[in-house]
């Protein structure tokens, strides 16, 4: 065994051992300790990639016991895309909060507790990426619940506990649903290994309903309409690095979960109707929290809401899933394209925003009139970023909108492509009637600042990968067939 | 690799652009200039590739099972070496235009993206690759119709993005279900779809849904709202987009769409080119007799130029080799004629301050080589032979009656006479006594002034030389025959 054969568990020791380190060093070490731990693992991540795409998907056994008894990571292409998109948006996010929370923070704000809390959470997102067995997602959501309820309870403010008090209510129930759905399952199959509970699950109620228990905690934590209720203030008191990560990286490690239980663990029709309603819900989500988005005041509440629509595209793969293997590969390349590509346009829009609300000294977007002329950088990034959320080209948003509604015109079910096209269409509303503000003629003065400009630079960074993943499209498709969710089609890996 | 150039190379000028900044205004406008010229001499010698049957094509893999495709051939060129040649000018113009005014790095900035997305249309070469750019421009239009900042400019950008989005959403939706039904087809002169059968329904839905998109920016009515408003814009933004590049990227589609996608037959035998005809013929009335009415100058060329665009759409819809000829030869002939006049608009509006027709008394005796130039450009889209206009609508006019449609040719002169009927009242009220100053010199800016002579003279010139190869009346006619199944004699 070589090095590249360690590196599922390797993806989880790092995180884990910067978070252990920051915890005891001092603060002003604790940003390096947390810069160099991400750059580690981006470089993990990414030969784990080129391990998957060039050597196919494998299985780690912890300890070499093996499942049942042991616990065996699952690292396939899907799991690979997410832990490098989490490897980059979790690097840019401890870039710019080394920028955002001052080094003497004292103990009034940010507590120092920051660095720990975030790579503990990084952690907890890499486990769950790999996780192959059913019952370890479920300690993996409890971890990563609970540190981004602390983080976002960071600030200390009434805003931010009342938020984090819905959002850590919102994850202890789901997290309750989730185990009793485990229970079930377990009662009448005996199994946790997903790969294992797929050889064997026949049809059974109590499999179905605890399998049913599961997906729904999962939606409850994905945010999906209408269990989205707790996200909007979450993510928009958390500080803005936080926002960013929550965006872009928290809500799809439970989606992440949903696509391996709904496709990869359980066979064609296993719960009746369960594809469709998660379609429907998806639609629901990209209406309606494109038209909150549109009525928002505050700029990170803009940004949250855009979040709550986005999710909703994640949700189209499901009513496709059972028209072939054409229709289910270009559908899931497509989520996959949605979830990247949303995943570093999120972030940078995310931290525009709170660039935004620092150069302004506040969060209304209708006084943020003029920053076209002199806050050029920032509307660049959201404007870029925007385009994604828009789905147009050449932006990765535009790619998986492509396969999805090829997906859905090919599967005969043309109205998920209605559904894509208004969704894209109610996407621009929301962005250009902020752009539009940003473009207008009567500058509202800025701060002077002494904030680094990685404050700046980084997410406009980010919103220019997101604006040309559309060309990273071959790739992502390539490694979402190294997966067995390609089997729900019957397609062998 | 040549042929991603006049894209790649706009894109780089206008990065270039963005980053320089707002005070570097010598460096940005010697940057445009050279870039802009070099843009155009290698978009000339494709051109001229192309003429002599040499089409380079170059594709990249982008999504499963689809390609990002460009080709240099001779339809794509005609229309990428009139956008790529009027940039050059429009530069100079511009310049002078936007001396004083403020975001100037952010206007040229936007002003190169667009000529990088109008030339990707121009070259695309599969409906897939021809949607990317068009979207690319709708974006990349925006933040030149707001430029200003107003109130109004702002309500005109949104106006402007709910027709091109709505109308690009049916696009993408078109082009998907037709790649869901006959996987990627490459525009092949004559059409590609002919041997899809059993589809008659379907291929009619997608039709009318490219239709539909192609239409917005082609300001076919009733999909022409957003144009008017538009003209809010800078001048250089009305002159060079919304004459040329941007409302050009339409009807170009819809020359893609019928002689190269379904082709001319096949769209005949569905009924969709039918229905297309009587839309154009349609819009070019109702347009023309509009732009009768309108007192401020650019709303009245805005209408004109929604009639002319409709001459186009009627001339492919006609599905006969000369109709579409004169309506690809239209598409440069009306660029230069237009674009004389709003170039004209924009200098009297930023040199004597006149905006409508009403105010214009003095004008011709203030300004008389820039009037001049404007007669003759008015001339010319009324179809005053020997001029450009006269050239590419006798073509629309024998195709109509080649093709069985005099109905066609009826609406072609009534359309020629209601184009006198808004042109020369123009003309009239400027040469009406006027009290304009004329103390500080006469005519505007030289930097504004002859870019207007040289587009004029370039109208004489497409008309007198409109048989001669390079012409863009021959270039039209080699461009189109292929189409039909013939070769140039």
């Amino acid at each position: 065994m070589t090095l590249v054969d360690h590196l599922p568990a390797l993806l989880i020791i790092a995180p884990l051992a910067g978070a252990a380190i920051t915890f005891v060093t001092e603060r002003s070490v604790d940003r390096i300790v947390a810069v160099l731990t991400s750059i580690i693992i981006t470089l993990f991540s990414g030969m784990l990639l080129y391990r998957v795409a060039s050597g196919g998907a494998f299985r780690y056994e912890i300890g070499g016991w093996g499942a049942p008894i042991g616990i065996d990571l699952v690292a396939d292409g899907p799991a690979a895309l997410f832990l490098l998109l989490t490897a980059v948006v979790g690097t840019a996010v401890t870039i710019y909060a080394t920028a955002y929370f001052p080094k003497d923070c004292g103990t009034s704000y940010g507590h120092g507790l920051f660095w720990t809390l975030w790579l503990f959470m990084w952690t907890s997102l890499n486990a769950l990426f790999l996780t192959g067995d059913v019952f370890n997602v479920y300690v993996c959501l409890e971890l990563i619940g609970i540190s981004a309820v602390a983080l976002v309870t960071l600030k200390g403010d009434a805003d931010a506990l009342r938020a984090g008090a819905r959002y850590l209510f919102a994850s202890m129930l789901a997290a309750m649903t989730y185990l009793l759905g485990v229970a079930l399952l377990y009662s009448s199959t005996g199994q946790l290994d997903m790969e294992m509970l797929r050889a064997t699950l026949t049809p059974d109620s109590g499999a179905a309903t605890g399998l049913a228990l599961m997906v729904a905690a999962l939606v409850l934590k994905t945010a999906l309409v209408p269990a989205h209720f707790w996200l909007p203030t979450a993510h928009a008191s958390a500080p803005t690095p936080v926002s960013a990560a929550l965006s872009a990286l928290v809500v799809k490690a439970s989606y992440f979960a949903i696509l391996r239980l709904m496709l990869s663990v359980m066979p064609p029709g296993f719960i009746p109707g369960a594809g469709t309603l998660l379609g429907i819900l998806g639609s629901m989500a990209i209406i309606w929290g494109s038209l909150q988005a549109m009525r928002q005041t505050r700029i990170k509440q803009w940004v949250a809401y855009s979040t709550v629509a986005q999710i909703g595209y994640l949700f189209i793969v499901f009513p496709l899933a059972d028209s072939g293997a054409d229709v289910l590969a270009a559908a899931l390349g497509g989520v996959l394209l949605h979830a990247l590509s949303h995943g570093l346009a999120k972030t940078a829009l995310f931290l525009g925003a709170g660039s935004l609300m620092d150069r302004f000294g506040h969060n209304e977007i209708a006084r943020m009139t003029g920053a076209a002329r002199t806050l050029p950088v920032l509307t660049a990034t959201v404007a870029l970023a925007g385009v994604t959320m828009m789905g147009l080209p050449p932006s990765g948003g535009f790619g998986s909108k492509w396969q999805l509604v090829s997906a859905s015109i090919g599967a005969g079910q043309w109205w998920w492509a209605l559904v894509l096209g208004l969704g894209g269409l109610l996407a621009a509303a929301y962005m250009f009637r902020v752009l539009a503000v940003l473009l207008s003629d009567t500058p509202t003065e800025v701060r002077p600042t002494h904030a680094p400009v990685r404050l700046e630079w980084l997410p406009l960074a980010l919103a220019v990968a997101a604006l040309f993943f559309v060309f990273a499209a071959p790739f992502v498709d390539s490694l979402a067939g190294i997966s067995t969710i390609m089997l729900h089609a019957g397609v062998t890996p | 690799m040549t042929v991603w150039l006049p894209i790649l190379l706009p894109t780089l000028i206008a990065i270039v652009t963005f980053v320089l900044g707002e005070a570097r205004s010598h460096a940005r406008n010697a940057v445009n200039l050279i870039g802009a010229a070099v843009s155009a001499t290698i978009v000339v010698w494709l051109a001229y590739g192309a003429y002599g049957g040499d089409v380079v094509a170059s594709t990249i893999p982008l999504l499963s099972g689809i390609d990002f495709g460009v080709h240099a051939d001779l339809t794509g060129m005609l229309f990428s070496t009139v956008a790529s040649v009027l940039w050059f000018v429009t530069l100079i113009y511009a310049i002078g235009y936007m001396d004083h005014a403020r975001d100037r790095a952010r206007f040229f900035g936007f002003f190169a993206l667009c000529i990088a997305a109008a030339n990707g249309v121009a070259l695309a070469s599969d409906p897939i690759s021809l949607f990317l750019f068009y979207e690319i421009l709708t974006l990349t239009t925006y933040p030149l119709v707001v430029h200003s900042g107003t109130a109004e400019a702002r309500a005109a950008g949104r106006k402007y993005l709910i027709y091109a989005l709505t109308g690009g959403t049916a696009l993408l939706i078109g082009v998907a279900w037709l790649t869901v039904l006959a996987g990627q087809t490459p525009f092949t002169p004559g059409g590609a779809l002919a041997g899809v059968t059993g589809q008659t329904t379907a291929l009619r839905a997608i039709f009318a849904l490219m239709v539909a998109g192609f239409g917005v920016k082609a300001a076919l009515m009733p999909l022409h709202g957003w144009l008017p408003g538009a003209m809010v814009a800078p001048a250089p933004v009305s002159s060079l987009l919304h004459a040329v590049a941007v409302v050009k990227a339409g009807v170009f589609g819809i020359i893609r769409l019928v002689n190269e996608l379904y082709g001319p037959e096949f769209a005949t035998s569905l009924g969709a080119a039918q229905v297309l005809s009587a839309l154009a013929a349609i819009s070019i009335i109702v347009a023309s007799v509009i732009a009768l009415r309108q007192d401020d100058l650019k709303k009245r060329l805005a209408y004109s130029t929604i009639a002319q665009l409709s001459y186009i759409t009627l001339g492919v819809a006609l599905c006969s080799p000369l109709a579409a000829a004169g309506a690809l030869a239209h598409l440069a002939h009306h660029a230069f004629m237009k674009i004389t006049m709003f170039f004209t608009a924009g200098s009297l509006a930023e040199t004597v301050h006149v905006k409508k027709l009403s105010q214009m008394g003095g004008v011709a005796r203030r300004m008389p080589i820039t009037m001049t130039s404007f007669a003759v450009a008015a001339f010319a889209l009324a179809g005053i032979p020997p001029l450009a206009g006269f050239a590419s609508k006798w073509m629309l006019g024998a195709g109509a009656v080649e093709s069985g449609s005099t109905w066609a040719l009826i609406v072609y002169v009534a359309a020629g006479a209601l184009a006198m009927g808004y042109m020369v009242p123009i003309l009239f009220a400027s040469l009406r006594k006027g009290d304009l100053d004329a103390t500080g010199g006469l005519e505007s800016d030289p930097r504004m002034l002859w870019p207007i002579v040289f587009v004029a003279v370039v109208s004489i010139v497409m008309g007198l030389a409109a048989g001669v190869p390079g012409s863009p009346a021959h270039w039209a006619m080699s461009a189109v025959l292929p189409s039909f199944g013939g070769v140039m004699p």
